[in-house]
């Protein structure tokens, strides 16, 4: 009966069980390789992406350029290499803000519903669900400057409360259900019961979320990028490769496929990843399946 | 009974099938497609380029006027005659001219826009060039005298500028809006952030125009732009602002390319007063770490012409001086050691046009080449202007300037370069008070020669006007001596 | 309930009064002189001047606050200060191109999401339910932007299907402002509609396991009927929060698939304010986007009572 039961589990026997799901597998993999790509490029690119070669612009993929080269004749592998750096690390750290600050925000207003607390919380919760995220974060990087930290508070700042609004969601929930009543006929306290009863219990929700999330993050990096207000040159970054490449578009297509592709890859493989993950630490799923 | 009648329908239809071909013909409206908005549409309250590429000769005209090689010529004023001492103008104007709103033009509403555009409480963007007048008379309805204070070589031709435009006292106040003016075509409407109406004026006073309206479209973005000429929601892009397309566009039978030249010399902006830039040494290690046709290439694929100095080249009074100003790494990296300058980081900040963008990413590269670090910032036009423009905190930037015969920006006080010369001034001080022409030229050479020696900017290429059209449009400017986008003698063929 | 519900109006109210500060004070501080933009680039120091005197910026900051909430209040959102006209024009003019789409994109969303995520969850880890998930995988990570782009090439560019962009107007009738609508709608809903699909079923998952769901199908009705007499309809909170979420995101974040294809939208109008220094307008647009999202999580409030009556005696 006890939801925790999975959690006393070694962790490899989780790791052969998440291996099962093709899903896992896949998202696995992309994600390696991009992770991967983006800490070779630390080391290694096969170009230097600051140095232009105007003479060769716009080639298409070949031996020497195995992506091609944009516009001021760079290569293009270098390029996506060094730009999955920038995508994964503005989004990871944006998701975790909003994890870390959101999740326990959202579980003491659930435990404390209708109190002055869980007013305050979802009230600035809604106030700032109320702005607009994209045109804020638009506005934060116009006063603050373009850069990636402020590209990275832009787009953190908005998984706060979406964190915050799911857990306790779920957790109103969850408060009326016959197990966490059982566990405050016993004498718990409201932080024990979140923490031992509620979170476990939304944790697939919140990796759903976060998956989800995590690909908005990525997507919102790209976004602003594209509109200029990401990481400057010349570092490089696919949101703004992708700008670069709107006009070229019909004559030079890798330069607008390759770095959308790679956003499409890293943003699938995380989400298929967190999916296989749902399914291994899910319990109820899990009980189904067998 | 029947079959005489079903000839006669049969006829008719023919008949007025071939009576309405000819009407069909000639399309009498046209799209044209613009980079930026106006601020508003007042060429007298504003100095924002996009306002005069709209009024300028379509809605508003001035006593003189531009034509399209950058002349001057009669706009209002049929006839002038001038006083041998140079200070007294006589203008001659037409009668049964009329605004828009039907009220009458007269030499009264010449003496009220000039008065109001160098009264106290003016916000004429260009107030300084009204500042020579010391009188404006009506004499007659069709005559107007103006007295300047000192003779001014250029006073015709600053009286041919969109801030010189002629305005109803009745009108004036709302043209910002609702402008008003005596031009071949009238204001309809403006849906803010998308598009401006214009429709020909019947009481139109001068020879009429082939058009019956005209729409100016704004889009900003290159590949929007790109995509409404593909599509063919725009039937014209005077300035085309993706030079990238423009092979792809001049295959495609339905377009037409015309490639001109611009008043705009495309400069790296330079902060003379920003240490180490302070240094004639630095500047001109920068000067030669730059490759213009790198950046011509890259930047506007190919299109523009460099240049040596802030001056057009296509203007005969031009000078060529690239070479002192060469590409030659070599020597900048040995200019740098000379003045002891290492690890140099610069601010670089970026106006949004795409000459600026990639330019400076060109530039930045061509910098790190010889040791010279930038931290680029890309800025938009509003942000640009308070922190480049007004505070001057910068130390290198790349703008466009797109006014003509605009060098002497090099000697206007606080002027966002913050180079000052006291020799410079002495040169344009005298080219002010020259008329005659031989010694204007030889004082022009001077002057370019001048801030090339003190390379108080890097001076890359003259902007090319890339204009797009439907391949069935005549009359568009082949260049762009001032800013407009003049629909004048603008018609389609068949 | 009505107590719920006055409850939650007294919080709207405070929502909104906190969220008019913040605004007026984060746009406040941006740099940026919108007067030395309007003026342009060759304008001289003395016009910068005598425009900024005339557009009231040289009062204090708390007067402009004050005078600014004041003309809200009287429904007068103020005077564009770069077209000088009322701001309520300007937004009258885009909330017929921002509202529209919204809604169409949003029931673009909903009825591509409820249906497969209908049948993902009633067919769990059938062949249908594998490909369903892994497409609106794809759909989640396709940047709608980039989208767009390539709905642009193909159906624009290559064939001239759609409009590239701009927008007709509502005048030539309502399917010609559809049609010039659609290529962003879809660019909108692709992502939106596979989010809905994976909530949808994930949700409904998770309540067909509900102890009340086993207690009814132990009572012997099938999957199926379970499904759509009990799961659906408690399936429903999250994918109202989702959907309340979706249509903010939609009504001022559809900014970028407007710049993308040159609409005159609320959005845009946001974006031109801000790069124009046309605080005014910024200010007031959010303060309006602001109060609709407040007014629809204030409904979708509502809704969750209505729909779990446990949460409203809960308060």
């Amino acid at each position: 009966m006890s939801n925790l039961a999975t959690n006393d589990d070694p962790r490899d026997n989780l790791f052969l069980v998440a291996m099962k799901s093709p899903s896992f597998v896949i998202g696995l993999i992309l994600t390696l390789m991009f992770s991967t790509g983006a800490v070779v490029s630390f080391f290694w690119t096969p170009f230097d992406v600051t140095v232009l070669d105007i003479a060769n612009k716009l080639k298409g993929p070949s031996d020497i350029h195995w992506f091609g080269t944009d516009h001021f004749g760079r290569d293009m592998f270098s390029m996506i290499l060094v730009g999955a750096r920038t995508s994964i690390a503005v989004a990871f750290i944006a998701v975790g803000i909003g994890m870390v600050i959101g999740v326990p925000l959202g579980l003491a207003a659930a435990a404390k519903t209708g109190s002055m607390i869980d007013e305050l919380i979802m009230r600035t919760n809604d106030l700032v669900l109320a702005f607009p995220a994209l045109l804020i974060a638009i506005l934060i990087t116009a006063v603050y400057g373009a850069s990636a930290t402020n590209a990275i508070i832009a787009i953190g700042i908005f998984n706060i409360p979406v964190f915050a609004r799911l857990t306790r969601g779920a957790a109103l929930s969850l408060w009326t259900r016959e197990f966490v009543l059982a566990a405050r006929v016993a004498g718990k306290g409201a932080t024990r019961i979140s923490v031992e009863h509620i979170l476990p219990n939304i944790l697939n929700l919140l990796i759903v979320q976060s998956t989800i999330q995590f690909s908005l993050g990525i997507l919102a990096e790209a976004g602003l990028s594209y509109v200029g207000l990401g990481v400057q040159p010349p570092l490089p970054s696919w949101g703004r490769m992708l700008a670069d490449a709107q006009t070229m578009i019909s004559f030079a297509p890798h330069m607008a496929l390759l770095p959308g592709m790679a956003i499409i890859l890293t943003v699938l493989g995380l989400n298929l990843m967190g999916d296989g993950l749902r399914d291994v630490f899910d319990p109820k799923l899990r009980r189904n399946r067998t | 009974m029947r079959k005489p009648s079903f000839l006669v329908a049969l006829g008719t239809a023919l008949l007025l099938a071939s009576s309405l071909t000819p009407a069909m013909a000639a399309q009498t409206d046209i799209t044209v497609g613009m980079v930026l908005e106006p601020p508003n549409l007042d060429p007298t309250a504003g100095a924002a380029a996009a306002i005069d590429e709209v009024v300028y000769s379509n809605l508003f005209e001035g006593l003189m006027r531009f034509d399209s090689t950058g002349a001057v010529i009669a706009g209002l004023a049929r006839s002038w005659d001038i006083s041998d001492d140079g200070l007294v103008y006589t203008f001659h104007l037409p009668s049964g001219v009329t605004f828009h709103d039907g009220t009458t033009f007269d030499s009264e509403d010449v003496k009220f826009s000039l008065d109001r555009a160098r009264a106290e409480d003016s916000t004429n963007a260009k107030k300084n060039i009204f500042e020579g007048i010391d009188t404006v008379e009506a004499i007659d309805p069709t005559t107007v005298r103006i007295t300047l204070s000192a003779p001014d070589g250029l006073f015709l031709w600053q009286m041919a500028k969109g801030d010189a435009v002629i305005v109803a006292p009745e009108s004036a106040a709302d043209n910002a809006t609702n402008p008003i003016g005596t031009g071949p075509f009238k204001f309809v409407d403006w849906v803010q952030g998308d598009r401006v109406e214009l429709a020909k004026y019947d009481g139109y006073w001068g020879d009429a125009v082939a058009l019956d309206s005209v729409t100016f479209k704004f889009i900003s973005d290159p590949t929007a732009a790109f995509a409404a000429m593909m599509a063919q929601d725009v039937d014209a892009f005077p300035n085309f602002p993706a030079p990238e397309t423009l092979a792809q566009l001049d295959a495609d039978p339905r377009f037409a390319v015309v490639v001109g030249a611009t008043e705009g010399e495309t400069i790296l902006s330079t902060n003379n007063q920003s240490p180490p830039l302070d240094d004639v040494r630095v500047r001109e290690a920068i000067a030669h770490a730059i490759d213009r046709q790198a950046i011509i290439d890259g930047a506007m694929f190919g299109y523009g012409t460099p240049i040596g100095t802030h001056f057009n080249p296509s203007n005969p009074d031009y000078i060529d001086l690239k070479a002192q100003s060469n590409y030659d790494p070599e020597k900048s990296i040995a200019l740098l050691a000379e003045a002891g300058v290492t690890d140099l980081v610069l601010q670089f900040k970026l106006p949004p046009p795409t000459y600026a963008r990639r330019g400076g990413e060109i530039i930045a590269a061509q910098l790190r080449a010889v040791g010279i670090e930038t931290e680029i910032t890309n800025l938009e036009w509003a942000q640009w202007l308070d922190e480049v423009y007004k505070q001057k905190d910068y130390d290198l930037s790349i703008v466009s300037h797109t006014e003509p015969f605009d060098i002497g920006i090099y000697v206007r006080d606080n002027y966002y370069f913050n180079y000052s010369s006291d020799a410079m001034e002495a040169i344009m001080t005298e080219l002010n008070n020259t008329t005659d022409p031989a010694a204007r030229t030889a004082l022009v050479h001077k002057a370019q020669q001048q801030i090339a020696d003190d390379y108080v900017n890097g001076f890359l290429f003259q902007l090319a006007k890339t204009g797009v059209a439907n391949s069935k449009i005549n009359g568009l400017w082949e260049n762009s001596p001032t800013q407009a986008n003049d629909m004048t003698g603008v018609s389609w063929s068949d | 309930m009505l107590v719920f519900i006055l409850k939650r109006m007294i919080s709207l109210l405070l929502t909104l009064v906190a969220a008019s500060v913040v605004i007026f004070f984060v746009i406040e501080v941006v740099p940026g002189d919108p007067a030395s933009f309007m003026m342009g680039f060759e304008a001289s120091e003395e016009a910068i001047e005598a425009l900024r005197e005339q557009l009231g910026l040289n009062a204090p900051l708390w007067e402009r606050y004050i005078s600014w909430i004041s003309g809200l209040l009287q429904g007068d959102f103020g005077t564009s200060y770069t077209y000088k006209v009322p701001i309520s024009d300007l937004i009258g003019d885009r909330i017929w191109i921002s509202l529209p789409l919204a809604f169409y994109a949003l029931a673009l969303s909903m009825l591509i999401a409820f249906p497969v995520g209908v049948i993902a969850a009633a067919k769990r880890n059938s062949a249908a339910d594998v490909s369903i998930m892994g497409a609106t995988q794809l759909g989640i990570a396709i940047p709608n932007f980039w989208f767009a782009m390539i709905l642009v090439l193909f159906f624009a560019i290559q064939n001239h299907w759609f409009s590239a962009g701009g927008f007709p107007g509502w005048d030539d009738g309502f399917w010609v402002g559809m049609k010039g609508l659609t290529l962003p709608a879809i660019s909108l809903a692709l992502p939106q509609a596979s989010i809905l699909a994976r909530v949808m079923r994930s949700s409904l998952l998770d309540t067909l396991d509900e102890d009340y769901v086993r207690t009814a199908r132990a009572k012997g009705l099938s999957r199926r009927q379970a499904l759509w007499r009990h799961a659906l309809r408690n399936a429903m909170i999250p994918v109202l929060t989702i959907i309340g979420l979706q249509f903010s995101f939609l009504m001022a974040g559809s900014v970028i698939i407007e710049k993308v294809f040159f609409l005159p939208g609320i959005g845009s109008l946001v974006f031109l304010g801000i790069t124009q220094r046309d605080l005014i307008v910024v200010k007031s647009v959010v303060m309006l986007l602001v109060f609709a999202v407040i007014l629809v999580t204030f409904l979708v409030d509502i809704a969750y009572a209505f729909v779990d009556p446990r949460l409203r005696k809960g308060r």
